[in-house]
């Protein structure tokens, strides 16, 4: 069954004058239909003012459709009854991890959602352990954020969304704010999650790196799905995502150079491992 | 200079006094308030002292980590200290041109100065000992009652809980932008009281943004996580007396009597331990 399920979705951005008076609208998110299965690792990729983001605070109820429908596990995020249910369900984890810490402690960090939401203190205490475990920043649970690395703080930004025991993870560029170390620290945290936990994941971002080992991609543009497959699918049209302004990771750069130029390589090349294997295939 | 101000920071050990319940520590905080200011015998500061230190030495938090709040104060303390030597009428002690220190002022002054220097490391200490959270979840418990009369007690401990989450990050960011507008040239420093003010704009006004920026994100950020006032919320921690708090109520008692016995003490002794304040 799918999890999320967006319909002919649109969403205007109300712009005003000082005196608060209408000025117009600004269409951010324009007629995007797609839907994500349960355990799928989806990744949505597009540069600044792709509409991306909005996108993203749809599934969480944070924003309302302007026009068409987004489903959270058959719920309509329009439903004022339903509004923390899907938030329960669909976790949100924001670009700057400062601003989305409650808790002065990691650990009442995460308990904060499971708080909000009634669960008993016992079963706080037991889902605080879990989370913190599956994000491997157990050992930190004393510590005050502060004192944590902008990439630890996005871990434990996600365990306090693990920690509601959601269906599904949103992550709104997760990464942007982070240097490369940090990056990859949260982006392994985040695969395991799906491999291990099962949880659905979508992750919205624009580096390239990070959507290798997703199951699907979306590409937005200007508010509308560009582009939409497999990471291999999207890779190999390497001209259309730089006319997107999108660049590919540097592998698959050099691979399509290469066959650009007359070497015989398979399309859609991600890893270094693939290239190596694909140009020993090409001597042999 | 901005990083020294301890007020509202949690230091990370493991003592008695971090364990003890927050209302525990925030009734003592007011009671040992109440009794610097309420005392007025010289001798009694001893007593003060005594329970002070033994607090600090139970909680484990660096002497050094502790008096760096008062560095921040200092210039207070100094203002308050001057203001009284020089400007309590009384009789005289010494005069040289202008100034006059008579004893009133003197003792004044002193005893201004203990109380506020005792004040700020007690009531650091209390935030030094306790999470925020635990110290708005003891407040949200002590204030109760009030809901009746429909204050809302929950949505203010929840304020003052994010307030003072955010003073570390707050801090940080003053930092960096005065560094940032130093960079281009800004001078925070030199000129009148009026060049000055005016020179904090550039360093205000970006603040300002920027904590309603944060502000907006927070409050997402608490939606999404599904966030929805205090109604059928649990408690991760609840606030549970233990057999040590009530123990600590009893200490707090014995201090409060304590003080009061010295202070009464000493106002029928003679000589030096009857130094008083007036």
């Amino acid at each position: 069954m799918d999890i999320i399920k967006a319909q002919d979705l649109s969403f205007d951005y109300i712009r005003r004058d000082e005196e608060g008076n209408v000025e117009g609208t600004t269409r951010a998110v324009n007629h995007v239909s797609l839907s994500v299965s349960q355990g799928d690792f989806v990744a949505i990729l597009g540069h600044n003012g792709s509409g991306k983001s909005t996108f993203a605070k749809h599934l969480n109820a944070i924003l309302m459709p302007t026009e068409g429908t987004v489903w959270v596990d058959g719920m309509d995020t329009r439903e004022e009854a339903k509004i923390w249910d899907i938030r329960q369900e669909a976790g949100m984890v924001f670009q700057n991890p400062d601003n989305q810490i409650i808790g002065q402690v990691v650990e009442e960090d995460v308990g904060f959602g499971p708080e909000n939401m009634g669960v008993p203190t016992k079963e706080i205490w037991e889902r605080v352990e879990e989370s913190l475990k599956a994000v491997g920043m157990y050992e930190y649970r004393k510590y005050s954020p502060n004192k944590l690395s902008g990439g630890q703080k996005q871990r434990v930004s996600i365990a306090g969304v693990l920690a509601m025991h959601p269906k599904c993870i949103v992550l709104d560029e997760p990464t942007a704010m982070l240097d490369p170390s940090g990056r990859r620290e949260v982006i392994r945290a985040v695969r395991a999650l799906n491999m291990v936990e099962h949880v659905t994941v979508i992750l919205i971002t624009h580096y390239m790196e990070e959507i290798i080992h997703a199951d699907h991609v979306f590409v937005m543009d200007v508010g509308k799905v560009a582009m939409h497959g497999t990471p291999k699918e999207v890779f190999s049209r390497v001209e259309e995502l730089k006319a997107l302004r999108l660049g590919v990771p540097e592998v698959t750069q050099l691979a399509w150079e290469l066959k650009q130029s007359g070497v015989n390589l398979p399309e859609g090349i991600l890893t270094v491992e693939e290239l190596t294997e694909a140009l020993l295939q090409c001597r042999g | 200079m901005l990083r020294d101000i301890t007020l509202g920071q949690y230091y990370q050990t493991d003592s008695v006094i971090h364990r003890l319940d927050p209302r525990v520590k925030l009734v003592g905080t007011l009671l040992f308030i109440i009794s610097l200011f309420v005392v007025n015998q010289f001798p009694v500061y001893l007593v003060v002292l005594v329970f002070l230190g033994s607090v600090i030495a139970l909680s484990h938090v660096p002497l050094g980590f502790m008096l760096r709040g008062m560095k921040a104060i200092a210039f207070l303390l100094i203002l308050a200290f001057v203001c009284n030597l020089f400007l309590t009428p009384g009789d005289i002690l010494v005069s040289f041109w202008k100034l006059r220190i008579t004893k009133q002022g003197l003792s004044t002054a002193v005893f201004m100065a203990i109380r506020l220097s005792l004040l700020i490391v007690g009531s650091s200490l209390m935030t030094l000992t306790t999470t925020p959270n635990h110290l708005t979840d003891g407040l949200e418990k002590l204030l109760n009652p009030l809901k009746k009369i429909r204050v809302p007690v929950h949505e203010i401990s929840m304020m003052m809980s994010i307030a003072l989450r955010f003073i570390p990050i707050l801090l940080e960011e003053t930092d960096k932008i005065m560094k940032a507008q130093m960079a281009r040239g800004a001078d925070f420093d030199t000129g009148n009281l009026i060049q000055k003010a005016k020179a904090l704009i550039p360093l205000l006004v970006p603040l300002f943004i920027s904590a309603f920026r944060r502000a907006n994100d927070l409050a997402m950020a608490m939606e999404a996580r599904c966030y929805r006032g205090g109604d059928g919320r649990t408690k991760m921690k609840p606030l549970k007396y233990e057999k040590r708090d009530f123990a600590a109520y009893g200490l707090l008692l014995f201090y409060m009597a304590a003080c009061a016995g010295v202070n009464i003490l000493s106002a029928h002794l003679p000589g030096i331990l009857s130094w008083h304040l007036g």
